[in-house]
């Protein structure tokens, strides 16, 4: 299933999310097709420890694979990808993870800034990003970055989002977004497949 | 700004300068990480063209020495990861205190907190008397800083969480003085640690030990310098020795990584 990246419309989609994200990506993952031909990038905000909880949930919801990021893995089409607590995760110019246990930035570690600015250099127009529910403004920076580079911008409607703080940030600061409700999600990832 | 700040051209250009000016290679470190670091620092120090920063870092040595301690990441933590503190005291210490004399080299050891935490579960387990603690660098900032043994009160409550949970048994506090914002480390423990500058990518092995900590270090290397890092440790290892490695590190794509057998779920590797 997994498959080395081409150039289509979407080459990777990033979900950046904090506080209340966890119930929008369980909306999402049954509904997704297994037939992705990008990758999903998973940056959240949580406790260290547990180191496999999140994987497990959402793999009982997909039959897409469903892991943690290895140092300097390649990433590849039709895989799911988390990043580790505890450490910034950005994207190297030849398509590999790196790690980073830099200082936190916006209090979080990892920072959904860190990765959204990192990855809209290297996917540019073909990045995709999805803002979900959370009480702090990380990601908003990262999303003009996205924007900036020609990638697409997706913000969880702050109206029915759990925790609208976060998503509320990034729809008055960003100028081009689609603002969308979870429940309309797995619908527009799977309508990025080529 | 969001915009890049410093681009991948011009990352290869400073890399370049820094390695002919002032001797450190820093061609092979991952790339994203490093260009942000630049990037931050570039921001960070107001510069208003590339000119202007490249100049500095190539001609200003007192500014070198600010760019050399921004761009490596110096952050660490006492008992960081505390499974790993217990695998150290409950399954490699015992063995090593079985030789008459112990060696140890924290690798990119940073402001020392790694260095210090190794010293007191060694106290405990009564084999400080009887070990060495090589501590190294590539930057000599961190290191006086790290000599010093003084670290940030407002952490130590975190560190001494830690250290409970990774099998400490004592008053975490009796291992220091508070004095103003700082804790300040007793030298029962810097007593036996030796501190140098060394730089993984050019230096050599300068010792042979029974234990190599090297976490978090790596992360910052690409591939193939992980691998020349690990061929150096290799050198540096006695035949069952320990390599100690950060806990996304892995010795797995070495090509020689079935010389080494690894301890259940830590990251750490015997030397067969």
């Amino acid at each position: 299933m997994a498959e080395t990246i081409t150039s289509a419309k979407c080459n990777a989609l990033i979900i950046g999310g904090s506080a209340g994200s966890l119930d929008v990506l369980l909306e999402i993952f049954p509904g997704l097709n297994a037939d992705l031909n990008f990758p999903i990038i998973l940056v959240t905000h949580r406790k260290s420890g547990n180191e496999s909880l999140l994987s497990d949930l959402l793999q009982s919801r997909t039959t897409l694979r469903v892991a943690e990021v290895e140092e300097k893995e390649r990433i590849l089409a039709g895989k799911v990808y988390i990043a580790p607590a505890d450490y910034h995760l950005l994207i190297e110019e030849d398509k590999t993870f790196s790690l980073d246990y830099s200082e936190k930035i916006n209090y979080s570690r990892p920072s959904i800034d860190v990765t959204f600015q990192s990855a809209a250099e290297v996917f540019k127009s073909g990045l995709v990003c999805i803002l979900l529910s959370g009480s702090n403004a990380d990601g908003v920076e990262g999303l003009k970055a996205v924007n900036n580079f020609g990638g697409k911008v997706v913000i969880q409607n702050p109206d029915t989002a759990l925790m609208p703080y976060m998503p509320l940030q990034a729809v008055t600061n960003i100028e081009d977004s689609v603002v969308l409700d979870a429940t309309e999600m797995a619908d527009f990832i799977n309508k990025l497949i080529d | 700004m969001i915009n890049e700040a410093i681009d991948n051209e011009q990352l290869e250009i400073l890399l370049n300068d820094v390695l002919e000016n002032h001797g450190y290679d820093f061609l092979e470190y991952s790339h994203a990480s490093i260009k942000r670091r630049i990037s931050r620092l570039y921001a960070l120090d107001n510069f208003v063209s590339f000119a202007e920063f490249r100049y500095t870092i190539k001609s200003d040595k007192q500014y070198f020495k600010r760019f050399l301690e921004e761009i490596t990441v110096n952050v660490t933590e006492m008992f960081r990861d505390p499974s790993f503190y217990r695998a150290l005291r409950n399954e490699v210490l015992p063995v090593l205190g079985t030789y008459p004399f112990i060696r140890i080299w924290v690798a990119g050891c940073s402001t020392g907190e790694e260095a210090y935490s190794l010293a007191i579960v060694l106290k405990e387990l009564n084999l400080l008397h009887k070990s060495l603690i090589y501590a190294t660098d590539i930057n000599p900032l961190v290191l006086e800083k790290a000599k010093k043994g003084m670290f940030p009160l407002n952490y130590l409550k975190q560190y001494s969480e830690n250290y409970l949970q990774s099998d400490g048994s004592k008053d975490f506090s009796t291992y220091y003085t508070a004095n103003y914002s700082l804790a300040k480390f007793d030298e029962s423990l810097s007593g036996k640690m030796i501190f140098s500058t060394h730089n993984l990518v050019s230096d050599h092995s300068f010792n042979e030990f029974q234990l190599i900590l090297c976490r978090n270090v790596l992360i910052y290397f690409d591939k193939d310098l992980q691998h020349k890092v690990f061929n150096l440790f290799d050198s540096s290892i006695e035949k069952l020795g320990y390599l100690a490695l950060g806990s996304k590190e892995s010795l797995d794509f070495w090509p020689r990584a079935k010389e080494y057998r690894r301890i259940k779920t830590e990251k750490i590797w015997r030397k067969l």
